[in-house]
C-alpha cells in the first residue's frame, strides 16, 4: 500500500468518525470537534516544528497557548473608559523602568570585569530598579483596577479587528519563548523540559492575579468576533429564507453557520502554516535540522551553530502554539485563565504529536484531530463503559456511585495508556517521518 | 525599637515555616536526584508518586481512625504511613517492570525516558483521582500544636507569640531521620556503594560485577520511601490535593537542580534554598518590620515583595539563574 493511499484513509476515517457524531449525537458537536481539531492541529504542528524537527521537549506549551488568548484580549477589546487617563500611562511606565532595570543589569555583567564591585552594581541596580518599579507600577494598577470593578477594572484593548491578534498572538508567544529559549537551551535536554514547564506556571498565575490586564480570574466575556453572531442571522431574513429552502430551522442553521465559517477561517490559517512546515521540512534549513536533531556533535563539526537554531526553531514553534490559543479564545469568545490546564493543553498536545507521528507534518495534523475527537468522545465512552461493568451491582451501592463519579477522571487513564502504548509499540506513529 | 519581638514574628512566620517546608521539598528532590543519578532521567511523574504514597496513606488512616485506632497526640498517619509506602512501592516497581525497563534495555534517549515518565505520570494521576477524587482530603488529627501562640505569650511576657505547629515539628524530625538513614545506607552500606558506583560510572560498576537491576530495583524502593515520607508531611502540612502535588515538581526539580542534580547532599541544600527565598519573598515583612525599625522610619506598606500567588515564580527565578551561571548547580551535579 502506498503512503499517498494510506494517508487518505486515515483521513477518510477521522471525516467519517466526525460525519458519524453528526449523523449520531448533533452536527453542531460535530461541528465543534471540527474546529477544536483544527486548532489542535495547528497546535500539534508547532510542536512537532520543536519536538520533530529539532528534538527540543517542550513542556510548557499551555503557557503560550494562554499567552495567545491574552493577546486577543488586548488587541480586540474596546479600551475602557478612562482607564489610559487614569493609571494606564503609569503602569506602562511602570514596566519599563522594570525593563530598563534588567537591561542595566544585563549591560553591567556584560560590560565591567568581574569582582566585588561589579556585583555592588548588579546588586544595587536591581533592588533600586525593583522598588522604582513597584512604586510606579502599584498605584497605576491600583488606579485601573478601582474603575468600575464588577464589569471592567482592566485597561481594556485596542479596539482592533480580532483577526489581527492571530498574529499578535504569535509575536507574544515567541517573546515569551525568546527568554526562555535563551537561558535553558544549549544545556541538556531535560533542563529545557523544567524550564518550560515553569513558565507555563507562571504566565497562568499571572494571567490569574494581574487583574488589570485581562480581568484575572473575573474573566473577560463577550470578545468581539470574525463572524456574524447567531441572533444578527435569526433576525435577517435573507438567512431564514435561506434556512428554510434547505428544510432546516433558523436556529439550529445558525449556530451551525456561524462553526463552519469559523473553520473556514481556522482551516485557512492552517493550510497555510501546514505549507510553510512543509516548505521548511523539505529546505535545506529544515535538512540540516534534523541532521542537528540526529547528531548534534557532527552538525557542530559542520559549522552549525546549533544552540541558536535550536532558540530559532524554539521561538517559531511557540509562536504557532501562540497562535493557535489566540484561535481558542477567539473560537470561546471569552478568556478564562481557570480553564488553562496543564493536561489539556500541553500533554494532550504531546499526544497528537507522538500519536500521529512526530517528524512528520501529516502526522501531527492527523494526530491533533484523532487525539481530539478521542478527548472528546472518552468521557461517554467511559461512562457507558463503567455504567455497563455496575450494572450488575444493587442500586445504591457507595462503590458503584464512586466509579460512576469517577468517569471523568478515565481521560487521564486512557490519554496515559495511549501514550505508553504508542511510544512502547509504534514509536513513530500512525504516518511515520520519511 | 523590639529587636526580641521582631525575632519572635521572623521566625513564627517565616524560619518555622521556610524550615518544614525545604525539609518537604528536601525529601522530594532527594528523590528527583536519585533517579537522576542512577537512572539517568528527570522524573516528571514524581509528583504524582508523591501523591500515590500520600493518598494510600490517607486511606489507612481513615480506616484506622475509624476503628478507632489513634496515636495519642501524634497524627495517625504516621502509623499509617508505612502502609503507604509500602503501596508506593509496589507501584513504582509495577511500572519499572512494565514500563522503564524495556527503555533501559534499549538504552533510549534520556528525553525518550522523560516522555514515558510523563505518560505515567497521567496514570498516577488518574489513578488517584480515580480512587480518592479531585478534592481537598483532611486526614491530619492529633495535638494541632507543639507550642501554641498563647502559652508561648504566657512564658515568655513578650508581645508577639510563636507557634509551632505538631505536623512543623513531624516533619522536620522525620526529615533529620530519614535524611540520616538514607546517607548511612548509601557511605556505609554495600549496596549503597555500589549505587553511588554505579551513578558516578556505569560501565566501571558493571565491570566491576555490580547487579544492575538489582540497583535499580532498590533506587525505586528508597524514591518510593522518600517520596511517600515526602507526600504525607507535605499533606499534614498543608494540605492533601492531587494537583497541588503537581505543581510541587517545579519547586522540587529547582530543588534539585539547584543543588546539582544527581547530588543528594545538593538536594537537600536545594531545598531550603528554594523554601526560604519563596517564603521570604512572598512574607509581608511589615510586622517584623515594625519591631525593627526606628519609629520614624516604621513602612506604611506591607512590604510584601511578591504575592503569595507568585511564588512558583520565585523558584523558577532561582532555577533560571542557577542555569544561566552555574548550570551544575552549587555542589557539584552531573550535568551536562
Amino acid at each position: 500500500m502506498s503512503d499517498t493511499l494510506r494517508n487518505s484513509i486515515y483521513f477518510a476515517l477521522v471525516a467519517l468518525l466526525i460525519i458519524g457524531t453528526g449523523i449520531l449525537q448533533s452536527w453542531n458537536s460535530a461541528l465543534f470537534i471540527l474546529n477544536m481539531g483544527l486548532v489542535s492541529a495547528i497546535m500539534a504542528l508547532g510542536v512537532n516544528l520543536q519536538w520533530g524537527f529539532a528534538g527540543l521537549f517542550n513542556v510548557g506549551i499551555m503557557g503560550f497557548v494562554a499567552l495567545g488568548g491574552l493577546a486577543t484580549v488586548l488587541v480586540s477589546l474596546p479600551p475602557v473608559d478612562g482607564a489610559w487617563s487614569a493609571g494606564g500611562m503609569r503602569i506602562l511606565i511602570g514596566l519599563a523602568l522594570g525593563a530598563m532595570s534588567i537591561v542595566s543589569t544585563v549591560l553591567i555583567y556584560k560590560r565591567m570585569t568581574a569582582g566585588r564591585r561589579r556585583n555592588i552594581a548588579i546588586i544595587a541596580v536591581l533592588v533600586i530598579g525593583f522598588f522604582a518599579f513597584r512604586a510606579v507600577f502599584d498605584g497605576g494598577v491600583e488606579a485601573v483596577e478601582a474603575i468600575n470593578p464588577a464589569v471592567a477594572g482592566n485597561i481594556g484593548g485596542l479596539g482592533l479587528p480580532v483577526l489581527l491578534a492571530w498574529p499578535i498572538g504569535g509575536v507574544f508567544a515567541a517573546g515569551a519563548a525568546w527568554a526562555i529559549g535563551k537561558a535553558a537551551l544549549g544545556l541538556r535536554s531535560d533542563y529545557l523540559a523544567i524550564a518550560t514547564l515553569g513558565i507555563a506556571e507562571i504566565v497562568i498565575a499571572v494571567m490569574k492575579n494581574e487583574d488589570w490586564m485581562a480581568r484575572g480570574v473575573k474573566n473577560v466575556i463577550g470578545l468581539p468576533r470574525p463572524v456574524p453572531y447567531e441572533i444578527d442571522l435569526q433576525n435577517s431574513a435573507s438567512f431564514v429564507e435561506k434556512a428554510n429552502a434547505y428544510g432546516i430551522d433558523p436556529v439550529t442553521a445558525s449556530t451551525l453557520w456561524v462553526k463552519l465559517l469559523y473553520a473556514g477561517l481556522f482551516a485557512v490559517v492552517l493550510l497555510i502554516l501546514f505549507m510553510m512546515a512543509q516548505a521548511a521540512l523539505k529546505s535545506p534549513w529544515g535538512r540540516m535540522m534534523r541532521a542537528i536533531r540526529d547528531n548534534e556533535v557532527a552538525s557542530e563539526a559542520m559549522g552549525k551553530d546549533v544552540t541558536a537554531r535550536h532558540l530559532q526553531i524554539f521561538i517559531l514553534g511557540s509562536a504557532i502554539c501562540g497562535i493557535a490559543g489566540a484561535m481558542i479564545t477567539t473560537l470561546d469568545g471569552q478568556l478564562t485563565p481557570t480553564s488553562y490546564q496543564p493536561l489539556r493543553f500541553t500533554f494532550l498536545v504531546w499526544l497528537m504529536v507522538i500519536v500521529g507521528g512526530s517528524g512528520n507534518n501529516l502526522g501531527a495534523v492527523l494526530g491533533g484531530f484523532v487525539i481530539w475527537f478521542f478527548w472528546v468522545q472518552v468521557e461517554p465512552i467511559g461512562l457507558a463503559f463503567l455504567t455497563l461493568i455496575t450494572s450488575g451491582m444493587a442500586e445504591g451501592n457507595a462503590f458503584k456511585a464512586h466509579l460512576l463519579d469517577s468517569a471523568a477522571h478515565m481521560r487521564l487513564l486512557t490519554m496515559g495508556v495511549i501514550l505508553l502504548c504508542v511510544l512502547r509499540f509504534s514509536p513513530r506513529g500512525l504516518i511515520p517521518e520519511k | 525599637m523590639d529587636l526580641l519581638n521582631a525575632f519572635v514574628a521572623l521566625a513564627n512566620f517565616v524560619l518555622i515555616p521556610a524550615t518544614a517546608y525545604g525539609a518537604q521539598l528536601a525529601l522530594g528532590a532527594l528523590g528527583v536526584t536519585l533517579i537522576y543519578g542512577i537512572l539517568r532521567f528527570s522524573n516528571f511523574a514524581h509528583g504524582d508518586t508523591m501523591a500515590f504514597g500520600a493518598m494510600v496513606t490517607v486511606l489507612f488512616t481513615w480506616w484506622f481512625q475509624s476503628m478507632g485506632v489513634s496515636f495519642g497526640p501524634i497524627p495517625t498517619a504516621l502509623l499509617a504511613l508505612p502502609f503507604g509506602i509500602l503501596g508506593c512501592i509496589g507501584l513504582l516497581l509495577l511500572t519499572d517492570r512494565i514500563v522503564y525497563k524495556f527503555y533501559r534495555e534499549q538504552k533510549a534517549k534520556p528525553v525518550i525516558l522523560v516522555i514515558v515518565s510523563m505518560g505515567v505520570m497521567f496514570i498516577m494521576n488518574g489513578l488517584v483521582r480515580f480512587i480518592i477524587g479531585p478534592d481537598d482530603q483532611r486526614f491530619a488529627d492529633g495535638e494541632r500544636f507543639i507550642v501554641s501562640v498563647r502559652r508561648f505569650k504566657e512564658m515568655t511576657g513578650l508581645d508577639e507569640g510563636l507557634a509551632i505547629k505538631t505536623t512543623q515539628g513531624i516533619t522536620v524530625v522525620t526529615a533529620v531521620i530519614v535524611v540520616a538513614i538514607l546517607f548511612w545506607f548509601l557511605n556505609r552500606t554495600r549496596t549503597g556503594k555500589s549505587m553511588r558506583a554505579y551513578s558516578d560510572n556505569e560501565d566501571l560498576a558493571l565491570l566491576s560485577g555490580i547487579n544492575p537491576e538489582r540497583v535499580v530495583m532498590v533506587t525505586w524502593i528508597i524514591v518510593g520511601i522518600l517520596a511517600t515520607v515526602a507526600g504525607v508531611l507535605y499533606g499534614l502540612d498543608k494540605t492533601f490535593k492531587p494537583f497541588v502535588y503537581f505543581q510541587l515538581l517545579l519547586p522540587i526539580f529547582a530543588s534539585a537542580i539547584v543543588g546539582g542534580l544527581g547530588n543528594p547532599l545538593g538536594a537537600i541544600a536545594g531545598g531550603f534554598v528554594i523554601a526560604f527565598s519563596e517564603v521570604t519573598v512572598t512574607y509581608a515583612w511589615k510586622k517584623v518590620l515594625v519591631y525593627a525599625m526606628p519609629e520614624q522610619l516604621e513602612p506604611d506598606g506591607l512590604v510584601q515583595l511578591l504575592s503569595t500567588d507568585y511564588k512558583f515564580a520565585v523558584s523558577f527565578v532561582i532555577l533560571l539563574i542557577v542555569l544561566l551561571f552555574k548550570p551544575t548547580g552549587l555542589f557539584k551535579g552531573q550535568s551536562v
